[in-house]
Parts: structure tokens; C-alpha cells; sequence
């Protein structure tokens, strides 16, 4: 019972960091049906954002809450601002173009963020500094937590509920939503799409530096190319949850994460070896495409062509 | 980016779905089949018939227990007002939907729930509303590939090139130039199938639709954005076609002078239901159908 | 002529010119001249990358749909084979030399090497095909990249093939082999492209739904060209193997297919000359930028071919916002490329013809729209 509470945390806390990534890549598939292959990247640049913020500022020498707030904040920030940058220069002068010219761009967006992150930064993995002193709590008896994951718990659920506000409660969340169903009709009802589209991906990359910082706090080792497997995980996420559904995605994150988590701890005994961890996140996302492609959350509902 | 999970099915547009529109059409249907005396209730001596076709998607009841019987080497007619349905029913002939309930008969089989190349191997072709060439290829190309039901060639013969390939590939040119000819498009051949006029284009779509050597052949709004006259020759040209290819031709379409000019019986939908049916004259005069039209 | 002979004298002309070109690169040379090992490792792996690239633009560029784990099948191919001549050939080729002779026993050995490599790929481009193409571009492509993660982890867990420190690999192949399949690999996609096949796969590319109303079976098609797509490429693998002599699964991630599809999508995804032209670049390229003298950036010195992943994805980037069509677009060089020219009649222009557009125009031949055929 205990190794199953434990995995059980250990696996929502890997899934509340997918879900946070998933969330992204949902947002900006409702909005423009594209499929943002450089957001895993983002959560990177939003790790080493943080690094260097709390180097620069001073946290790296001394944990502190509002260090680490701080140092949150800030990547967020940056995050963002790059998000936007990459739509305005990269994918806005392809969207009149094939769908596949735009996924293509993504593509070449994504490897350009990982190589210029490898250039500038080397390869090797970085330590993050602790930001805030850890330490480890028990429940349930010989279940540990660990003070940076009750932060990713904590400060997931807070980002996601504000983000659920945000969409349901804002004027701008509204007209997110009026975007996301019919692009033109928006238009026409005098919504700045440019913006809103920029404003979904400024709150998508926000979302994913913020999950690049808590994973950094919980695995300390951040390097270049820490995007790529994590974000294509998040990304099967928002599939199994049912793309563009915002439910979905924060379902579909603590889904992979926990599946993955039970896969590794428990295959070992049915003969699966932990280096197949990756492969779950796919093979679960190639079950989803074969038996229910609209995943769990997205609806099954013959479309009008 | 809905938060419930209900997604409003009329505004879903086609790039919700992460299947191919090809793939997407009959798969995701939750309809029932109507299996008790189906193929008893098939007319004989119609060519198509449709039986209490129903589809719905979500709430919206797009089409609603159309009975449909087009008789072998006419001329149909289906009109109605902006989205009655007429294109659904279409897709819904041509396979690119699969019904709700009810069912679809061609030729006494069957068809309903069935892929749109094997209804098409089976001898029904259309048009598209919104014309649906393919942009890289040629004229000529571009009725070729039409031919491909009737193609004898198997991939061995065209990755080596046995004699038999370029008998087929000759034969096949030889068809499509002559239709060309006919249409009077023949000099435009290797000329890009895009890059023709808006008119040709749209005889460039029915030519198309000829090479796959069809029994029924669907129109859909082919007069759409011709002045008077070329509406006429239109209705010439559908004439034509159907002679001398004996040929039957069901039409969707709009211009009322057409309509009348060249239907030989007509069927009015509104709102996916079946108001009217009858002879132009009729059709003309009757005042449920002007009330759709006009509405009240 | 007839054809037959004609063909005949192609395959004679290939051979000789790839078998000249071996001489030169031996240590004789041909008649005196003679490149170095250099020149016939660079024109290898041309060769390879020409079969990889041909092979992809099959299903990326003629199919249009987006395949981007073709490194994941060169994995089955290289691995396939090279399980047989580590572990079985060196039983099989002794036996087989004393019927046909040391040189035709090695030659033989190396064919039934490819031919499993090539089948063993055609059935995993099958099992993945299958499933996939329904799905729409974005989706098939990401799936496909999780097909060759999923493959590579497998094939990284088989220790029998060497799992993470990688596989010795005796040495078959040259750049004969090399040449003769790049050759193969061309003739058979041409030969597949100017076909009913490829103009039914074109048609896909185009217009699934239009495709399919004229009789095509969209799926089969599409599933028929990842099959023999995915094949080449384990044809592929297979050389690689046994010209690397060493396999790890490190060659066979997804930068390794990203590689792929910036060869074709700087040629032009449409264009099988365009696939060899960016075979051919990509291949060069790292070694040009290599001569280069380095540059000292961010504190560090660099040589130009460590940066080359930058310039990729910048070049991807940039030939996406300028020219997405690539260099040669749909056309083929030198073949009826000026013929295809899309000619627009003079009224178009103003008017800025598109599909859908109606426009009220004159057409001559308006009047009679319905001629007979004459006899000609």
C-alpha cells in the first residue's frame, strides 16, 4: 500500500508538470489547430530563464520563498515574451499557407531553440539551485513527500485555476473561446485575433516556464535538450484528454504521469525494465489514435464536412 | 477550447477532428442500421432510391427520412432554400457521410455505410459545390485520374514498365483526350487544371466526374457564377451528356431557370425534410415550396 | 529501339559508371586519376542519404502525408541485417563458398541481408502504416515520430544486438552497392510517380475527398507508399550498417529523420530531382562548413559544422517563410518542367483568378459547348 501511495505521488507530480505543458499545446491547438512543436522547448527556456534569474538576483546563494516566487514569475515572463516573439515571426506569416508548411516551421523552430541552447549553453546538464530548503514529509506511513513536489502540486493547481478563470471569467478569456470555435466569425465580431492568438500563447509558454522551474526544483538537472521527450509526452496528454479540451489536458497529464510512474515501478516484477519509460507516453498515445481519437474528454459526434 | 464536454456539432468545422476527412466520415457515426426487409423495400426498376434517410449530427437533424426515387436516365432535380440539406444529401449518396438511420439503394444494392470509392467503383460520380480540382496537375492528369477504377495496370507493370502498362496508360490518355474533345477542353491539356477560367473549371470537374465511367452522375450547383448564358449552355451541355452517355443525372442547384429548363422531375427539401415532388410545372406552382423559398 | 534493349543499355550505362567511379576511388585509380577515401565516403553517403530522402519524398512529398520517422525504419533495415551477417552469415557464407565461390557467396550473403532488411521494414511500415494514416497530418506526424522513439527504445533494450554500446557490423558494403540502389531506389519512385499509382497518390496529396470520389482508395494507397517508402529506407539502413561497420541507435534518432525532411523540403517536397539535390547539399554541406575557419561566439570556439543543427533549423525556417516549396518545387529538372508552366489566359490576371471565384467571363468557346469528336 505504501509503494503504491508513493507512486501514486510521485506520478501526479510528474503528470501536474504535463499537465501544465499539455494545457499549452491544448490552448494553442483550440485557437489555430496547430500543433506548437517548439512548446516543449519553451519549458526548457523557461527552466534555464529561471537559472539564470536566480543566479543573477541572488536566490541561488539563499532559499527563500520569495526568491523562488521571483525566479517564477520572472521565467514566466520571459517564457512568454519569447512565446509571442516565435508566433509573430515564425507562425503568423505561415498561417495562410498548407497546414504542413506551418508544421514544418514548427519543427524547424523547435530544433532551432534546442541547438542554439546547446550552442550557448553546452550540452551538459546544469545544477538549478534550491531555492527553497527541502524536506521530506511522510504520509500514510512509509510514503514520502517532498517539499518540492507538494510546491509543483501547489503551484499547479494555483495556475490552473487561475488559468480556469481567466478563460471562463475574463473578457479575454471569452473571446479565447470565440476564437477557438470559429476563427473568422471572431473576426467579424470585432475581436482582435492577432492578439488573442498572441495572448494564448504568451499564457501557454507562461504555463509551461512555469512547469520547467518546479521540475527543475524537484530534479535539479536542467539541460538543452530536457524539452524534447517531456514535451512530446505533454503532448499526448492534451491527445489522451482530447485536444483543445482544457480539462482534458490537466486529465491527460496526471494520466501519463501516473501511468508512467506505475509502469516503471511496478514493470520491473513483470519484466518490463525502467528504460521503457518513455515508451509508455507513446504507446498509450498510439492506443488512444486507434480506439478513440477524440480522447477521453473530446466528443465522438460525426462532423458536418 | 471548450470547457464542457458537449462541442456544439454545428460550429465543430473540419479541423476539430484529428482524422482525415476521408477517414472521419464513416467511421464516427453512432447510427443504427435498418436491417428488417431493407432490400425488399429497394425499388427495382429505380435506379436510386433512398428510404427514410435520416442524419443527424449531434441535435442538428441535417436530413429527415428522405424518401428519394430516381428513376434510370432521367433527369432529377433537387432544390430548396440555403442549407435545406442538398449537399448533405450528396455526401450522404456519395459516402462521404454514413446515415443516421434509413438506407440508400443504387441499382437494387445496398450502398449506405459504404466508402465513397466503392460507391464510386460502382458507378455513381459528382461534382463539387465548391470546385475540387487538383491544383498540381494537368488538365489531362486531372481527368486521368479518374480512370483509375477502370485501370488495368498493376504496380509491377508500372514500376517495370511491362508492355501491358503502357497499353493501359495509352488507352487511358486516349479516353480522357477524347472527353476532353467533346467538352472542347482537349487544347488545354497539359495546361495547369487550376489555372483554367471559373467556367472550364467547372466543365473540367464534370469531365472529370465522366471518366470514371458512371451510371449516375451527381451535379452539384453547376451554374453557380455563370451569367444567363452560359447557364444555357449548361443546360445544352447536361442534355448532351445525358444522351449520349445514357447517363442518369440527379442536380443540385439554385438558378430556378436551369432547374426548370432541364429537370425533368424535380424534389424540393427544406430544412432536410421532403416538401415537394413532382413534374417542373408542378413544382413551380406549388405554394409549400414558394413558402420556403419566400418563408413566411 | 525497342525498350527492352534501351534498358538494357541504361542498366549496362549505370554500372559501368559506378563501377569506373570505384576505380577511381581505389588506390589504382582509373587510368591514373584517382580520388581518395574521403571523396568515396562523402559519395556514400550520398548515395544512402539520395535513397533516404527518394524514399521519404514517396510518402512526404508525392502522398502528402507527414512521415517523420523514417530513421526509425533505417533502424529495422540496419538492425535486421546486421543481426544476420554478425550471427549467422559467418556460418552460411563459408558453406555457401564452396558451391559458388568466395566472391558470389559474399555477394549473395549481402542480398539476402538487404532483402531481409528491406521486407523486415515493409512489414513494420505495414503494422505502423495501418493505424496511422487515418489520422491527420499533425497527428500522423507525431505519431510517427512515436513509432520510431518506441522502435529505437526497443531496439536500444535487445542486447543481442548491442543495446547501448552498439553492434559491430562486418563490411559489405561500397559504394557499388551504394550506387546501384540509389539508382534502383530513383527508377522505382519515378517509375511509381509517372504511373496510375502516382497519380492516384498525388490525388491524395491534393484532395482526399476528391480522391476518393473518383474511386480511389484513399487508404490502401497511402499505406501502399509508407510500405515501400519505409522499405527503401531499410534498404538504406542496411548499406548504412555495413558501410559504418558499427551500429548504435544513436544514428537512428529523430534528428537523423529531421535530416531527412530538410534534404527534401530544400529540394522541394514534390520532386524527385529535388530530393537528390537535397540529399546531395545536406550530405556536403557539413564537410563545406568545415573548411570554414571558426568563429568565437558566446565564449566558446566553434567550427561551422558544430553549428550546422542551428543552420538547419534556421534554413528550415527561413525556406518555410520564403519558399516552402523548396528549390524545385512539383518539378523535375530538365525533364517537362518548362512544359508544365502554368499558362494563365490574360483575363485571369486582373481579376485574380482562384477556384470558387466566379467570374463572369467570355469564353470562346461558349457557343458551342458540346462539339463531336472529330476524326482525326
Amino acid at each position: 500500500m505504501d509503494t503504491f501511495v508513493q507512486q501514486l505521488i510521485n506520478g501526479l507530480t510528474i503528470g501536474s508538470i504535463y499537465a501544465l505543458l499539455a494545457l499549452g499545446y491544448t490552448m494553442v491547438y483550440g485557437i489555430l489547430r496547430l500543433i506548437n512543436f517548439a512548446h516543449g522547448d519553451i519549458y526548457m527556456v523557461g527552466a534555464f530563464a529561471g537559472y539564470f534569474i536566480a543566479h543573477g538576483l541572488g536566490f541561488a546563494a539563499q532559499p527563500s520563498i520569495l526568491g523562488f516566487g521571483i525566479t517564477l514569475l520572472g521565467s514566466m515572463l520571459v517564457a512568454a515574451l519569447i512565446g509571442m516573439a516565435i508566433e509573430r515571426f515564425a507562425y503568423r506569416p505561415v498561417r495562410k499557407y498548407a497546414r504542413m508548411t506551418t508544421l514544418i516551421t514548427a519543427i524547424g523552430v523547435s530544433l532551432l531553440l534546442e541547438n542554439l541552447g546547446v550552442v550557448i549553453f553546452g550540452g551538459a546538464p546544469r545544477s538549478f539551485p534550491q531555492l527553497l530548503e527541502n524536506q521530506n514529509y511522510t504520509l500514510f506511513g512509509n510514503a514520502a513527500i517532498s517539499k518540492s513536489q507538494i510546491l509543483i502540486f501547489s503551484v499547479s493547481i494555483a495556475l490552473m485555476l487561475l488559468l480556469q478563470w481567466i478563460i471562463y471569467r475574463t473578457k479575454v478569456g471569452t473571446a479565447m473561446r470565440a476564437v477557438s470555435f470559429n476563427l473568422n466569425s471572431a473576426k467579424l465580431m470585432g475581436i482582435n485575433t492577432n492578439l488573442i492568438i498572441a495572448f494564448t500563447f504568451a499564457l501557454g509558454s507562461a504555463l509551461a516556464a512555469a512547469g520547467g522551474v518546479l521540475t527543475a526544483q524537484y530534479n535539479p538537472q536542467i539541460y538543452p535538450l530536457m524539452g524534447i521527450i517531456t514535451g512530446l509526452k505533454a503532448f499526448v496528454a492534451a491527445v489522451l484528454g482530447g485536444i483543445g479540451n482544457i480539462p482534458g489536458a490537466v486529465l491527460g497529464g496526471l494520466l501519463i504521469g501516473a501511468a508512467e510512474t506505475f509502469v516503471v515501478g511496478y514493470g520491473q516484477s513483470v519484466g518490463i525494465p525502467s528504460t521503457y519509460r518513455d515508451a509508455v507516453a507513446f504507446s498509450i498515445l498510439i492506443l488512444v489514435l486507434l480506439f478513440r481519437p477524440a480522447g477521453l474528454l473530446g466528443s465522438t459526434v460525426q462532423e458536418k464536412v | 477550447m471548450s470547457g464542457a464536454p458537449e462541442h456544439d456539432a454545428v460550429e465543430a468545422t473540419k479541423e476539430d477532428s484529428i482524422l482525415t476527412e476521408a477517414a472521419r466520415t464513416t467511421r464516427s457515426s453512432s447510427g443504427s442500421d435498418a436491417t428488417e426487409g431493407d432490400d425488399a423495400r429497394a425499388n427495382g426498376d429505380a435506379n436510386l432510391n433512398t428510404n427514410k434517410c435520416t442524419i443527424r449530427f449531434g441535435g442538428l437533424i441535417a436530413v429527415n427520412e428522405l424518401n428519394m426515387n430516381v428513376r434510370e436516365g432521367e433527369i432529377y432535380g433537387l432544390i430548396g432554400p440555403n442549407g435545406a440539406g442538398k449537399t448533405t444529401i450528396f455526401n450522404l449518396l456519395t459516402g462521404v457521410y454514413k446515415p443516421t438511420s434509413g438506407a440508400i439503394y443504387f441499382q437494387g444494392k445496398r450502398i449506405d455505410g459504404l466508402r465513397p470509392y466503392e460507391i464510386a467503383s460502382r458507378g455513381i460520380s459528382r461534382t463539387f459545390q465548391n470546385i475540387r480540382l487538383f491544383p498540381s496537375m494537368s488538365v489531362l492528369e486531372n481527368v486521368m485520374t479518374a480512370c483509375h477504377i477502370h485501370a488495368k495496370q498493376s504496380l509491377f507493370d508500372a514500376v517495370v514498365r511491362t508492355p501491358r502498362f503502357g497499353r493501359d496508360e495509352a488507352e487511358h490518355r486516349d479516353y480522357c483526350l477524347e472527353l476532353l474533345g467533346i467538352f472542347d477542353l482537349a487544347r488545354y491539356k497539359d495546361e495547369g487544371g487550376t489555372s483554367l477560367p471559373y467556367g472550364n473549371q467547372r466543365r473540367l470537374e464534370i469531365v472529370r466526374a465522366l471518366a470514371t465511367r458512371p451510371k449516375l452522375l451527381l451535379l452539384d450547383e453547376p451554374a453557380a457564377g455563370m451569367n444567363p448564358s452560359e447557364a444555357m449552355d449548361l443546360m445544352a451541355l447536361i442534355r448532351k451528356i445525358r444522351d449520349r452517355f445514357g447517363l442518369t443525372i440527379l442536380l443540385v442547384e439554385h438558378n430556378m431557370k436551369v432547374v426548370m429548363g432541364v429537370c425533368e422531375r424535380i424534389q424540393v427539401v427544406d430544412y432536410g425534410k421532403s416538401i415537394a415532388l413532382g413534374l417542373p410545372e408542378q413544382i413551380k406552382n406549388d405554394p409549400k415550396v414558394i413558402e420556403a423559398y419566400l418563408g413566411d | 529501339m525497342p525498350t527492352f534493349v534501351k534498358r538494357l543499355l541504361f542498366a549496362v550505362l549505370v554500372i559501368v559508371v559506378l563501377l569506373g567511379l570505384n576505380a577511381m576511388l581505389s588506390t589504382q585509380g582509373l587510368f591514373g586519376f584517382g580520388l581518395d577515401d574521403y571523396y568515396a565516403r562523402l559519395l556514400t553517403f550520398i548515395g544512402i542519404n539520395i535513397i533516404l530522402a527518394v524514399s521519404l519524398n514517396l510518402i512526404n512529398g508525392f502522398t502528402g502525408q507527414f512521415s517523420i520517422g523514417h530513421a526509425g525504419f533505417m533502424a529495422i533495415g540496419a538492425y535486421v541485417s546486421a543481426y544476420l551477417t554478425v550471427y549467422h552469415a559467418p556460418n552460411w557464407e563459408p558453406a555457401l563458398a564452396g558451391v559458388v565461390g568466395a566472391d558470389a557467396a559474399h555477394v549473395l550473403i549481402f542480398v539476402v541481408a538487404i532483402l531481409a532488411g528491406g521486407l523486415a521494414t515493409a512489414l513494420a511500415g505495414l503494422v505502423v502504416g495501418i493505424p496511422s494514416l487515418r489520422l491527420r497530418g499533425d497527428y500522423l506526424a507525431i505519431v510517427t515520430l512515436g513509432f520510431a522513439e518506441i522502435i529505437r527504445i526497443v531496439i536500444l533494450n535487445i542486447d543481442k544486438v548491442g543495446g547501448a554500446t552498439g553492434l559491430t557490423v562486418p563490411g559489405y558494403t561500397n559504394f557499388v552497392w551504394v550506387g546501384i540502389f540509389a539508382v534502383i531506389t530513383i527508377v522505382v519512385v519515378h517509375n511509381i510517380v509517372r504511373s496510375d499509382t502516382g497519380r492516384a497518390l498525388v490525388s491524395i496529396r491534393e484532395d482526399e475527398l476528391a480522391a476518393e470520389a473518383m474511386g480511389i482508395n484513399t487508404t490502401r494507397y497511402k499505406v501502399l507508399s509508407f510500405v515501400i517508402s519505409s522499405a527503401f529506407a531499410g534498404i538504406a539502413g542496411v548499406l548504412f550498417a555495413h558501410y559504418n561497420k558499427f551500429l548504435s541507435t544513436a544514428d537512428f534518432t529523430f534528428l537523423r529523420s529531421f535530416e531527412i525532411i530538410i534534404m527534401i523540403v530544400l529540394g522541394g517536397m514534390g520532386s524527385i530531382t529535388g530530393a537528390i539535390l537535397g540529399a546531395a547539399v545536406i550530405t556536403i554541406l557539413p564537410e563545406a562548413l568545415r573548411q570554414l575557419p571558426t568563429i568565437a561566439l558566446f565564449g566558446q570556439e566553434f567550427n561551422f559544422a558544430d553549428l550546422r543543427l542551428v543552420i538547419y533549423a534556421a534554413l528550415l525556417i527561413v525556406i518555410m517563410l520564403t519558399r516552402p516549396q523548396g528549390v524545385l518545387g512539383t518539378r523535375e529538372f530538365g525533364m517537362s518542367w518548362l512544359r508544365r508552366a502554368q499558362k494563365r489566359p490574360a483575363g485571369d490576371e486582373a481579376v485574380g483568378a482562384s477556384p470558387g471565384v466566379p467570374i463572369a467571363e467570355r469564353d470562346a468557346t461558349k457557343n458551342d459547348p458540346v462539339k463531336e469528336v472529330e476524326n482525326k
